[in-house]
């Protein structure tokens, strides 16, 4: 893992200094709100719907145990007992009080974590996949450049007052796992015809009220070229990006409305002025930065594979939490572990302190102390011998983690909602809950295959709506809670945006309309087709037909 | 006629309050100052901006409520949610919720 260096260590106590100094000012009348709240939301720190809100940054999804305990501790000690994983891999913290933030983020401090460009229009915490350095389709590991990239984008004085948010996500697989190509800004690893190995940029995805796909601006730049090539990229957004109307400033638009052809024009112009210069990319930059991800000590491979096999055969349980949750890892003897938060009747993405110590001390036993947070809200043991899997599948058994369902239908995304979110116009997180009581049925979760649902409380689509194979969109009508159900999206490298399949429903339809979604799919399904392949193939008619034929 | 109460967030922990009647804030909803007119609105709006000059709270607003059997109850759900804890954490519920 990445370790601070002194430049690292340093900004971040001057901005826990400084925020301790900004707070204290706040609380003893020298600054407004008006004036503080730009400080706050800069330091990751909202005003929610109950209370203030901290976001913490977990660059690129990748924690330390002693990280995770001190995210338990938070918990504990400042808030109330649980925090939430996010779309973005960080944490929230929903209860921390005003005053106690400096300290809390001088905890954070000692163990190389802060809550800075969690928030504000700037370059966010840059996301990756999160099975990055193992994942057996992986060309390369895309921390390395993420990390890089974090490097470049924190407190950039350049980038700091952009006309809006900026997303980052970077994969290194084959497989799209971390959603890039609704980024504003998307990396692809890729090796060009001469076998070198540099990065596909896509520009202009993103969610929201107008869901894009990202477009290819350039499909190779050199290692070398990449932060200049980022940064033409930001230099044209934040000449030309819209600053009259915030709900068309992203990149996305400026994008649609000058066209990708143009937007490349202007890229590579500005782009032919600043490569080769101070921010080219030396070799042995790169070479630092990627000892801190050099694989760990692995064993070798023994009899790993041949006692897991035994193990699935003597115990079903098991069996199934290893088919859907263990995936391939690059290493022979070795499993990508997937801890999902999404148990039966739960609030997807939530932890509690306790929960997070476990993760922590099993991830130091079993993982080479390393831990993932995903875009799905879940967690990932990256490293866990095939022979271990038994011993950690019960621990995490013992602590309500080991629900086998990822990527299933129950392995849903929701944002917080009207629950927690001044924004929501209606909840997600009970329509999470209530869905997953009624797929609660193993066997039939698994004969559905993969499924993704993802619910949104309002239109800006934290929930991740728009790319669910099934959509869910909370909207107010008249007071009431209603959900628009969108078929067909997906956020993998076959990305697409879902279509509205018709009127919505009322909280008391939706969980019945979605099973009959489903029933229909496994009624005129091929075999080996999953959900969206189906939905491909015969489109949104059997799907309205018995969803509204009654009306 | 309105039917309003204010609310708003302290500013040292974010928890949401009530403008009472005594003039303080309470974390309970039912202790809330109801006005019944343009008038009162404004008055308790005053008040509020006061204490929210004054660093006890943070972002005041009204909202409207309805009277029903002998209990006062916020008209938007949102409002509700916000009054009585999210419902989804019923270990959070706030009291206060009236009748």
């Amino acid at each position: 893992m990445y370790r601070y260096d002194e430049f690292d260590r340093t900004f971040v106590d001057q901005r826990v200094a400084q925020f301790r100094d900004q707070v204290r000012r706040r609380l003893e009348g020298e600054l407004s709100e008006d004036e503080f709240r730009p400080l706050r939301l800069m330091n990751g720190l909202y005003l929610q719907l109950h209370a203030y809100m901290l976001r913490v940054a977990v660059p690129y999804g990748t924690l330390s145990a002693a990280q995770m305990r001190k995210l338990a501790h938070i918990a504990r000690r400042y808030d109330r007992g649980y925090g939430h994983f996010t779309t973005r891999q960080n944490i929230q913290y929903n209860w921390p009080k005003l005053s106690e933030t400096p300290d809390l983020l001088d905890e954070l401090a000692e163990v190389e974590m802060h809550a800075i460009q969690t928030s504000g229009n700037c370059i966010r915490n840059v996301t990756a996949d999160q099975f990055a350095g193992v994942a057996a389709d992986e060309i390369e590991d895309p921390r390395i450049y993420a990390e890089i990239i974090r490097q470049w984008s924190s407190l950039h004085p350049e980038f700091s007052f952009l006309p809006r948010k900026f997303k980052v996500a970077v994969t290194g697989a084959t497989r799209d796992r971390a959603a890039v190509k609704v980024h504003d800004i998307g990396l692809f690893i890729r090796r060009n015809a001469a076998g070198e190995v540099g990065f596909e940029v896509v520009v202009g995805g993103g969610q929201g009220r107008t869901p894009m796909i990202a477009k290819t601006v350039r499909s190779f730049v050199e290692k070398r070229h990449l932060l200049s090539y980022l940064e033409a990229i930001m230099r044209v957004y934040n000449q030309f990006g819209r600053r009259d109307n915030k709900f068309k400033a992203r990149i996305k638009i400026l994008v649609h409305e000058i066209g990708i052809e143009e937007f490349t024009r202007r890229v590579e112009a500005e782009w032919a002025e600043i490569r080769d210069g101070v921010l080219d990319l030396p070799a042995d930059e790169v070479a630092r930065i990627h000892a801190y991800f050099a694989p760990p000590a692995y064993e070798p491979e023994g009899e790993a594979a041949a006692t897991l096999a035994r193990q699935r055969l003597s115990d079903p349980a098991f069996n199934a939490w290893v088919r859907s949750n263990a995936v391939a890892h690059k290493q022979p003897g070795y499993a990508i572990a997937n801890i999902s938060l999404k148990p039966e009747g739960g609030v997807p993405g939530d932890a509690t302190a306790e929960q997070m110590d476990a993760v922590a001390d099993l991830a130091e036993q079993y993982s080479f102390s390393e831990i993932r947070v995903t875009h799905e809200q879940n967690l990932v043991l990256p490293d866990v011998r095939q022979d271990a899997l038994y011993e950690l599948w019960q621990a995490l058994d013992a602590q309500g983690l080991a629900t086998p369902n990822l990527n299933l239908v129950t392995d849903i995304i929701a944002c917080p909602g009207l629950d927690y979110c001044s924004l929501a116009n209606a909840r997600s997180i009970p329509i999470a809950q209530r869905l997953s009581r009624r797929f609660a049925d193993l066997k039939r979760q698994h004969d559905i295959g993969e499924l993704r649902i993802k619910i949104s409380g309002c239109i800006n689509a934290c929930g991740h709506h728009h790319v669910g194979h099934i959509g869910i969109l909370g909207v107010d009508r008249k007071g009431e809670e209603y959900y628009q159900i969108t078929l067909g999206g997906s956020a993998d490298e076959d990305a697409a945006i879902g279509k509205i399949i018709g009127p919505a429903f009322s909280s008391a339809e939706v969980v019945d309309a979605l099973e009959a979604i489903v029933e229909t799919y496994l009624r005129v399904r091929r075999e080996g087709e999953r959900f969206i392949d189906t939905y491909g193939r015969v489109g949104a008619e059997p799907f309205k037909e018995v969803l509204y034929a009654a009306a | 006629m309105i039917t309003q109460v204010v609310t708003a967030n302290r500013l040292v922990d974010g928890i949401v309050v009530f403008l009472a009647a005594d003039g303080g804030w309470s974390e309970r909803f039912d202790l809330a100052a109801v006005s019944r007119s343009e008038e009162a609105s404004r008055r308790l709006l005053g008040i509020a901006e006061q204490a929210e000059a004054d660093r006890v709270v943070v972002a005041p607003y009204l909202i409207d409520v309805r009277e029903e059997d002998g209990a006062v109850r916020p008209v938007r759900f949102r409002e509700h949610i916000r009054a009585f804890g999210p419902p989804v954490h019923p270990q959070f519920a706030r009291p206060g919720a009236g009748a």
